[in-house]
């Protein structure tokens, strides 16, 4: 089973749910402290929502200088797996993780609802338990979650297919907004060019369990396993 | 030498500033209308201590480009003086 490490910034909130997800899919699941630089031989790392350091500055922006960071970006560029939900996004991109910002929600109001979106990348560490152009229903939480980025880096993660979850409208009497924050090309998920790194605005560890009212988000706990133990039988 | 350095931070002009827009439409119930094109930045003010004004604004540059504002979304102008 794979070593998850769940790590916490001054400020996650959504610290016990990602550890919660990930031990009900049989993972190993444990928290490291943000000031920790070691990792302890996690094979995926999560980064949870919440408000890291107040949100002060910007989103994800003082975060990213958080001794732990230096391990999460060496073990991304040795390919591992990295999961940024909501302000673990908003981290990945002032890391330079992943490219774009998010900025503040295009209607201004903090937006807490269920919103559906597709799967459009499902061979992704986080996805590949889903099928290709699955629909998702999964909570949003978010003040800052409007995907934003440079017109030639949009068209680069639009030609590359990096787009991993898009919004969408559920159906045509849906009471939800298809995009809840104004988010170029209704974009709530992205990856880095090598897959391993995703970003998504969506909290799927607040739909994997039936308790909740929505499982919708389980497959990205299970994604996780499954792809640990194809890629430990195939040696990679 | 101690320089206190003055930095604004503005959205990149072209992006939705939300914020502007929402202080815009309040000014205008207000009965300002002579008002428009809000935007909405940051200042942020600090002491370095360099050599010269020219290192003092260099570093400063560098912090900028480091953290003080995003990169992708914002745009910043700095203001150096001798305390």
């Amino acid at each position: 089973m794979p070593r998850v490490a769940v790590v916490r910034f001054p400020g996650s909130n959504c610290d016990f749910d990602a550890l919660r997800a990930a031990e009900s899919v049989g993972a190993d699941a444990y928290f490291v402290w943000h000031r920790d630089p070691d990792l302890r031989g996690a094979d995926v790392v999560l980064l949870p929502g919440g408000f890291s350091y107040g949100d002060y500055l910007r989103s994800g922006a003082i975060a990213r200088f958080s001794p732990v960071m230096q391990a999460v970006q060496a073990h991304a560029a040795a390919g591992g797996p990295v999961l940024g939900i909501c302000n673990g996004f908003q981290i990945l991109c002032e890391a330079h993780l992943l490219p774009g910002a998010l900025m503040r929600n295009a209607g201004l109001s903090f937006v807490s609802k269920p919103v559906d979106v597709i799967v459009e990348r499902a061979d992704t560490a986080f996805t590949c338990d889903y099928e290709p152009g699955s629909r998702l229903r999964l909570p949003v939480a978010h003040g800052e979650g409007r995907f934003v980025a440079a017109p030639d880096t949009l068209r680069m993660v639009e030609a590359e297919g990096r787009v991993v979850l898009r919004y969408v409208a559920a159906t045509e009497r849906s009471p939800f907004q298809p995009n809840p924050n104004g988010s170029a090309n209704h974009i709530a998920g992205i990856c880095n060019a090598e897959g391993n790194v995703v970003g998504i605005m969506p909290h799927p560890e607040r739909a994997a369990d039936r308790l909740l009212g929505m499982t919708g988000g389980s497959g990205f706990f299970t994604s996780m396993v499954t792809s640990y133990q194809h890629s430990s039988n195939s040696g990679v | 030498m101690t320089y206190k350095v003055h930095v604004r931070v503005m959205p990149r002009e072209g992006l939705l500033d939300p914020q502007g827009q929402a202080v815009e439409h309040a000014l205008s119930a207000l009965g300002f209308e002579e008002a428009g094109a809000v935007r909405i930045g940051r200042a942020i003010e600090l002491d370095v201590t360099a050599g010269s004004r020219d290192e003092a604004e260099t570093m400063a540059r560098r912090m900028c480009d480091k953290l003080l504002a995003n990169p992708v979304t914002e745009d910043y102008l700095l203001d150096v003086e001798e305390d």
